[in-house]
């Protein structure tokens, strides 16, 4: 069975963001990059599903403009085979990352059975590659995905829907999986793991290899700015129990009267 | 004038409020709905009153049920002929899953989740959080039409005055062509109140709820005044707390009206999380957590103790 990973470098969650002086995008020089954390899912989910179809394997592959290759690393030190790294020199928009990711699976020579992805990444936060990329393979996919089961070529997945319900669907495989924290628990790289890694395949390929350029983007991102500060507000303290009572009914009072929310 | 296709959602008798939201800000401009359940009276009148000049009800095989490849299959059919410079979808749980698929079919851009946007003539100019919120970002789209953009809901909110339109109700039929994945059985959550991300009010617990049980006493009061209930990632993380209530970076962005954070000291990824909701009240026992700073109403003191003073003299006034 070929298996993809989809996953991508991302600020570690702890960053704290300053846009650029030109506003054209953020300040990365001093960023810490990690895998994008609902990657660490699909990951997971694909070492599972090789463990129990032995004939499998897990291919990698990853877009992106930052020259670490951290997440693909951490990735084959997981335990997948091999690595695909498209490079860019610009942050892409999603149709471009989804068309690169399809000219990368296409340019492996291997027909995907599965392809897993994170249900988004937490940098542009778009949830648009894992929908895009399903429609250009022409395969069906089931996004935010927190439980999944296998019985041969079909498949019966759980996706969070709202207020906490769960749509179950059935689906057969080639399919695109995007997935949720919650489907399983991403193991930890081992050290061996991370040794034998380094010499696990890595394929570096260029846009141009995979038929994108720049008239294929079509989402423009400018003026990044943080967002306004609120003005100071108003705290009360309720350490003693004798002033709870006062202090809470102040602040309803607040909340009906000057805040009006209530 | 730009023409407008809008995708409206059930919800109820009526229709959800973000597409209401989404007619609101898209007035003056030729503005059509599209929905795949029938509309209630009552939802045909609200849409008309927010300014949709046609509703248009499809219908296709296999459409009395969501699925992303059904949904985008006859959108797509019906959406081909009708000239339409832009398509907007609430960011809800089926407007994330399909619109992408959407915009894939048509080559086309799309911007994801926008918090506010103005036409400049025709041309879209949207305003997006990134990095869930810890910054803010202008997008604009190119390329052919039509182009695809949902909106959080909560973020526009509803206009003061509306402009009606003639609310002329149209039914075709669509093809929904190949559905391979099939939703065979929705499992209902424990609660029928609103997701987070469309939630009006949220009252969130964090590391300091010490139990999935103390979760009662942050129910009680969510349905005191009609709130959904949140989690931080520590008592997701501490399995106090299912992950489909996470709020920040690695959950859900929210945007209510009112956040009531019990017991949540103020991590950077859950800050950015919340931090856009319109009024913020705070509970922690540390006069110093960061949730503090970004707290419109702070009670510095015992969750455990505040809580349920909070919830009786919430019941005297509602």
């Amino acid at each position: 069975m070929n298996i993809f990973v989809c996953v991508k470098q991302v600020p570690d969650t702890e960053t704290k963001v300053i846009p650029t002086g030109d506003k054209s995008y953020i300040e990365t020089s001093s960023i810490k990059w990690i895998m994008n954390p609902y990657d660490e899912y699909a990951v997971e989910q694909a070492l599972l599903v090789k463990a129990a179809n032995s004939d499998s394997t897990i291919t990698i592959v990853r877009v992106g403009a930052v020259k670490s290759t951290e997440a693909v690393r951490t990735a084959m030190a997981m335990g997948a085979d091999e690595s695909i790294l498209v490079q860019c020199d610009q942050p892409l928009d999603s149709y471009m990352t989804a068309k690169a990711i399809k000219g990368a699976i296409e340019k492996s020579g291997k027909t995907p059975d599965l392809i897993f992805t994170g249900k988004q990444a937490i940098d542009d936060d778009c949830l648009q590659v894992p929908g895009l990329l399903a429609h250009m393979l022409g395969i069906p996919s089931v996004s935010v995905v927190t439980v999944f089961e296998m019985n041969g070529d079909t498949l019966t997945l759980k996706k969070d829907s709202e207020g906490g319900s769960k749509e179950v669907y059935e689906v057969k495989a080639p399919v695109l999986i995007a997935c949720n924290k919650g489907l399983n628990t991403p193991r930890y790289a081992s050290l061996p793991g991370i040794m034998k890694a380094k010499k696990k395949p890595l394929t570096t390929l260029t846009l141009a290899d995979v038929g994108v350029d720049e008239n294929d983007r079509k989402v423009k991102y400018s003026d990044f700015q943080l967002p306004p500060e609120k003005p100071p507000g108003k705290k009360f303290d309720a350490m003693d129990e004798g002033e709870q009572a006062s202090v809470v009914g102040n602040v309803v009072g607040l909340l009906r009267n000057e805040a009006k929310v209530i | 004038m730009a023409k407008i296709l809008v995708l409206a959602e059930r919800a109820g008798d009526g229709v959800k409020n973000v597409t209401l939201e989404i007619l609101g800000k898209v007035t003056g401009h030729e503005v059509e709905v599209v929905m795949f359940h029938s509309p209630s009276d009552e939802a045909k009148k609200s849409l008309a009153e927010y300014g949709a000049g046609k509703i248009h009800l499809i219908k296709g095989g296999g459409l009395e049920q969501y699925s992303p490849e059904g949904y985008t299959n006859a959108l797509s059919d019906f959406i081909k002929g009708g000239n339409y410079d832009y398509f907007f979808s609430g960011a809800t749980s089926a407007g994330k899953d399909m619109v992408p698929r959407l915009a894939a079919v048509f080559d086309a851009g799309m911007a994801s989740e926008v918090t506010n946007f103005i036409f400049d003539g025709d041309n879209f100019s949207g305003t997006r959080p990134m990095f869930a919120g810890k910054c803010l970002a202008k997008v604009e789209l190119s390329g052919s039409k039509p182009h695809f953009i949902t909106v959080r809901p909560n973020a526009l909110g509803l206009p003061e005055q509306t402009t009606a339109g003639k609310g002329e109700f149209v039914e075709g039929s669509v093809n929904s062509g190949d559905i391979r994945a099939v939703i065979k059985e929705i499992i209902k959550g424990a609660s029928e109140k609103l997701d987070l991300t469309e939630a009006n009010i949220i009252v969130s617990g964090g590391r300091a709820m010490k139990d999935r049980a103390n979760f009662n006493i942050l129910e009680e009061l969510a349905d005191t005044v009609g709130a959904t209930v949140g989690a931080s990632r520590a008592a997701v993380d501490s399995g106090y707390a299912d992950h489909s209530m996470q709020v920040g970076q690695t959950g859900k962005t929210v945007s209510p009206t009112l956040y009531i954070a019990c017991g949540i000291s103020g991590a950077i990824q859950h800050l950015a999380g919340m931090r856009t909701s319109k009024v913020i009240v705070a509970i922690n026992t540390d006069a110093d957590a960061p949730i503090f700073t970004k707290a419109d109403y702070g009670i510095v003191g015992d969750l455990f103790k505040i809580v349920p003073i909070l919830n009786e003299e919430l019941k005297k006034i509602l």
